[in-house]
Formats: C-alpha cells, structure tokens, sequence
C-alpha cells in the first residue's frame, strides 16, 4: 500500500515539475524545476527497488549533468526579451495536433496490450554485485566503448568551446 | 511497519537532527574561541562565562536583523538558495551509524536512521547536490561578486567531488560493501586507515574543498570578493548558509569516522576506564551502547577541531593553483590509490 | 488509486513525460530548454527501462539505463558547447535565427 501512495504522490511531481520546465520563461527556473524532476525519478527508481540507479540518477544527472547546464547559463549572457515564449512559435496548430496524436498514440499502445496486472510479490531487486557482474561480463564491450565516448566527449567539449 | 516502528524512526530523527542543529552553535564558539588561542588574543568573553551564550546572542541577532532582498534580485530563487544548501547538508546525516543496537521495549533498535545498502553512495549523491544552493545563490542575487564567487565555487566543489570520489574507492574496495554499517562492523579489529592511509589523505583534503573551509576558501574569501556568493544575503538566509556549511563538516567529519577511523567502535582502553567508573558493559547493553556514541561524538568532535585548526593556520591558495592541485595531483593519487588496492587485494596482501 | 500499482502505471507516466518532452521541443525557441525537454525525454525512457526491468525480472534493464545516462551526459557536454560557440556567433539562441544554412 506504501508503494502506491508514493508512486502517485512522486508521479504527480514529477509531471507537474515537468510541466513547469517547458512551461518557464526564465531557462535556469526550468533547470530548477528539471532538478526536482529527477529528484521525483529518483524516488520512482527506488519505488521500484532500484536503488544503484535511484543514487547514479541524483550523482550523475541532478548532480553534474544540471550543473553543467546551468553553468552554461550563467556564463552566457541570455537576453530574455529574445526569446518571446510562445507567440512567435511558427505551425502552432499543426504541432499541437501532432502532439495529441502521439500522445494519444502511445497510451492505446500501453492499454491495449495485456501486461500481467500485478508486480510479482516476491520480486527484490538486484544488487550492486549482481549489476557489475553484467557489466563486466556480458556488456564489457559496451562498458568500454563507454569510456571511450566519455573520451571523445571530453576532447570533443574542450575544443569547441574554446576561443580561438 | 508498525506504530511503535514508525514512533521509533520519528524519534530517531528528532534526535539526530536537534543534535545536529544545536551542535552548530558550539561549533561556532569553538571556531571563535579557538582561532583567538591560535591567534594570541581573546575570543568573545563578555556574554556569560567563557563567552559560552555568544552563539545565544548570534541568534537572536539573526531573528531580529532585517532581512534584506535586493530589489533586483529574483523573486523565486534568492529565497530558494539558502534551503537548496541546507536540506542536502542536513539530509546526508541519515545514512551514518552513530551506535551498533540498543534494546529497548523488546525490540533491538539500530542506532542510525536509514541502513541502506547503498549508504556511501546516498551519501556521494547528496553531498553532491550541495552545489545547486551556491549556484542559485551567485545567480539569483544579480551583483557581479555574488557571481564570481558561485562560479569559483561550484567549478571547485564540482573538480574535487571527483577526487573525493575517486578517493572514495580504495575503502569500497577493500570493505567490499557500500553500506556504512557493515563497514564499521569490519572495522572491529583494525581501523580502516591502517589499510587505507593514501585514501585517508586524499579523502580528507577533498573534504575540504567540498566544505569551502580555507585552505580552499576562495569562493567566499573576505578580502577577495566581498563575501562571494552570499554577498547579498542578510539576516536569516545568511544563517541558513552558515549552518549549512556547518553541517556538511559535522557530515564530512562523521564520515571520515565511519570510514577511516572505526566509526562508533570503541576508543582503546574505554572499557576499562568504563569497569573503573562501574557502568556495566557485557554485550548489548545500554552502558555500551552509550559508550559507542560517546566513542564517536569524541571522535567527530577530534576532525571537527582539525578542520578549525587547520583553517587558521594556512594561507588560501590561490585560484588556478586550488585547480591544478584537484586535477592534475589529487585525482592521480587517488587513482594510483586504486590501482595499488586492486594489487594488494589480488595479491592476497590485505 | 484503486487498483495496485502496475506494469501499466509507469509506462503511462513515462509516456506523459516525454510527450512533455516532445512538447518543450516542438514548442520552445529557447535553444537550452529544447535541450531540457530532450534529456526529459531521455530520462522518461530510463523510467520505462527500469519498470519493465522489475516487472520482467531481468537485470539487462537497469545495464541499459546505465548506458543510457553515461550517453546522455556525453550528449549534454558536447550539445552545451555546441551552443557556447554558436553564441558566440550569432549572438542569438532563438532556434528561428540560426538559419544560416537555409534557402
């Protein structure tokens, strides 16, 4: 019953957070509002007995990913009268349509197909050992084309960004 | 999760955080009258005896102060700032053992709010949340100072979390479980810095860098920036700062203990100093529960000096070489630190 | 509410989250928030990974997710200093004026 509870408290969260990062004006409010969104993934995670992934979530995305964005933002000089919210988005009504498709769309997918309707009760989840044997067995290869991408992206940052 | 479980955790929250909060205000007569012995000269010694009620006076000065918001100031996130540095500052504190178990009311209660098996990493996760208070606070006050000091700060604090992490390994390694409690209950026999002293060092100095404690005080350095980033805080959101680096050294002190130095295991020869006073220690009793928590309140109380000391005996460094020192000689350390413990654990060393 | 807690709840809240997702990308000029929508669309996906991951029993879920956030932290780095020069360009981040290659 506590799992419930949580879920819907996190859930609606979690979209109302979501909500207000598209929703903003200002772009590091909705840098905020996207940190408590994960924070709200986080607890979902562990709701559903993830707790590797829950703290890897707050570690990596709320707690260096949204750095670096807001970093970004503070270092640039961003004039808000530019950027004039949602009166000059061109094809309004087109995207809308589309959007109430897809999302239409997605939720008959969901419903439509018969998942077992209850969590096996005696589901626990993995634990960290578990996890890393994988990774170190059967996903090794992609494990250390991660490190090299993790490379690339470093190098690839650096020289961008730099002045010439 | 019955009423008398749920009473349980409640009070152990209550507990824990009113310590945690009103070890703030010693902390703060420490660092006063401690810094005037370091320095030759008087601390506060006017209010009550030893200038013991000056934090008492701080306080209500802070209650009744005006608390000033610049007008230019944004109106959402220069309140939030103060709350987004002490909430995660305050909540790390949850995964610590401070006692093994007492027995009360026919149940055995572990002396720590949350045992979670990925304690070390929680407590990685909030530390690192820390940076978004000083972030918000730089950016939201709109003055040029306030922004300089957040940015130093946060590129600081984000360069040595990854030395703190790095460094954070070599222990993981050699107690071979994320958990807090396990790994003091390892730590019986030896304490961990005989097996892990490259770590302790790196740990401790990253510690450092991530409570913006001098050395590493140039994001709020008086005579550099004003104040940095809490330039434009007055009153009650200037004390919210102020506990809150606080608190994240009582944090980081208590996980040095956990870590490195036996957690609540007992300082040698309290036992029998205990026997000699006559409170009863066979196993499980609440006379030896009590003298675990006495163990590691001595101990936090030891690094908690040490951070003290330390910041009013060093000069500041001096920003690019703060850098190059967390990324070009303790992020290697701490990965040699790595390398050398997978030697030693493959080799059958430790 | 009245019913437990399902395989079907996540996957409905992941698909809200990224239709708000698309919804920032198609709807926003601001060039950060789109990038904003696009990690909320990463992290809605994560969400569907980890709930089929429990419900199925199988722990190659949660090794992709993992693959996943490393990925999109690569992505952020990289797309963030993509648009700290193109600032320093054109001066702008409205996605409208950086039409350089168009017509």
């Amino acid at each position: 019953m506590w799992h419930d509870i949580i879920f819907w408290i996190l859930a609606v969260l979690c979209v109302s957070c979501a909500l207000c990062v598209v929703w903003q004006r200002n772009p590091v409010v909705s840098a905020v509002f996207l940190v408590g969104s994960f924070l709200a993934l986080a607890g979902l995670y562990l709701n559903l007995s993830a707790p590797f992934l829950a703290a890897i979530q707050v570690i990596i995305y709320a707690g260096a990913i949204m750095v670096l964005f807001v970093f970004v933002m503070m270092l640039l000089d961003l004039h808000h009268p530019l950027d004039l919210y949602f009166r000059f988005t061109k094809l309004k009504f087109p995207k809308l349509i589309v959007l109430l498709l897809f999302s239409w769309f997605l939720c008959t997918l969901i419903l439509a197909t018969a998942f077992p309707l209850a969590a096996p009760q005696t589901s626990q989840g993995f634990t960290i050992s578990q996890i890393a044997t994988l990774l170190f067995s059967k996903y090794a290869f992609p494990f250390e084309l991660t490190s090299l991408l993790l490379l690339i992206a470093m190098v690839g940052g650096v020289v961008l960004a730099k002045k010439k | 999760m019955t009423l008398l479980d749920f009473t349980i955790l409640a009070a152990k929250v209550v507990l824990v955080m009113s310590v945690l909060l009103s070890t703030v205000p010693i902390l703060v007569w420490v660092e006063r009258r401690g810094s005037a012995f370091i320095q030759d000269r008087l601390g506060p010694n006017l209010v009550g005896p030893f200038g013991l009620l000056q934090p008492l006076a701080d306080v209500v000065k802070f209650l009744f102060k005006e608390d000033p918001i610049p007008i230019a100031a944004h109106r959402f996130l220069f309140p939030l700032a103060p709350l987004c540095s002490l909430v995660p500052a305050a909540v790390t504190f949850a995964a610590i053992p401070f006692g093994d178990t007492i027995d009360l009311w026919g149940k055995t209660i572990t002396l720590q709010i949350a045992d979670i098996n990925v304690g070390l990493l929680y407590i990685v996760a909030f530390g690192s949340l820390g940076i978004y208070g000083i972030l918000l606070a730089g950016w939201s006050s709109n003055n040029k100072y306030s922004i300089l000091g957040a940015l130093r700060s946060s590129a600081q604090m984000i360069s040595y979390e990854v030395a703190l992490g790095a460094s954070l390994i070599g222990p993981l390694m050699v107690y071979g479980t994320f958990s807090l409690r396990e790994m003091v209950h390892l730590q019986a026999s030896h304490w961990g810095i005989l097996l892990q002293p490259v770590a302790f060092i790196t740990f401790f100095i990253s510690a450092f860098a991530e409570c913006n404690r001098l050395p590493f005080d140039l994001p709020e350095g008086e005579a550099e920036l004003v104040a940095g980033f809490h330039t434009e805080y007055g009153s009650m959101k200037f004390a919210l700062f102020f506990m809150a680096e606080y608190l994240h050294m009582i944090t980081i002190s208590a996980l040095t203990v956990t870590l490195f130095f036996g957690g609540w295991q007992l300082i040698p020869g309290l036992v029998p100093l205990a026997q000699w006073i006559g409170v009863a220690t066979y196993p499980t009793s609440i006379g030896l529960s009590l003298l675990q928590v006495f163990s590691f309140t001595l101990k936090i109380g030891f690094f908690l000096w040490l951070f003290i000391w330390i910041r009013w005996t060093f000069p500041r460094f001096r920003y690019d070489q703060l850098m190059s020192f967390g990324w070009k000689i303790l992020i290697p350390v701490a990965l040699g630190n790595i390398f050398l413990t997978t030697l030693a654990i493959y080799l059958k060393w430790i | 509410m009245i019913s437990p807690i399902g395989y079907s709840h996540y996957l409905i809240l992941s698909a809200v989250l990224f239709t708000i997702g698309v919804f920032g990308v198609l709807f926003r000029r601001n060039l950060i928030i789109i990038f904003m929508s696009i990690e909320l669309m990463l992290n809605s996906v994560n969400l569907a990974l980890v709930a089929i991951s429990k419900f199925t029993q199988n722990p190659d879920g949660q090794i992709f997710v993992f693959f996943v956030i490393t990925v999109a932290a690569a992505e952020a780095a990289i797309g963030l200093a993509i648009v700290i020069s193109l600032f320093r360009h054109k001066q702008t981040i409205a996605v409208d004026d950086i039409n350089l290659m168009k017509g």
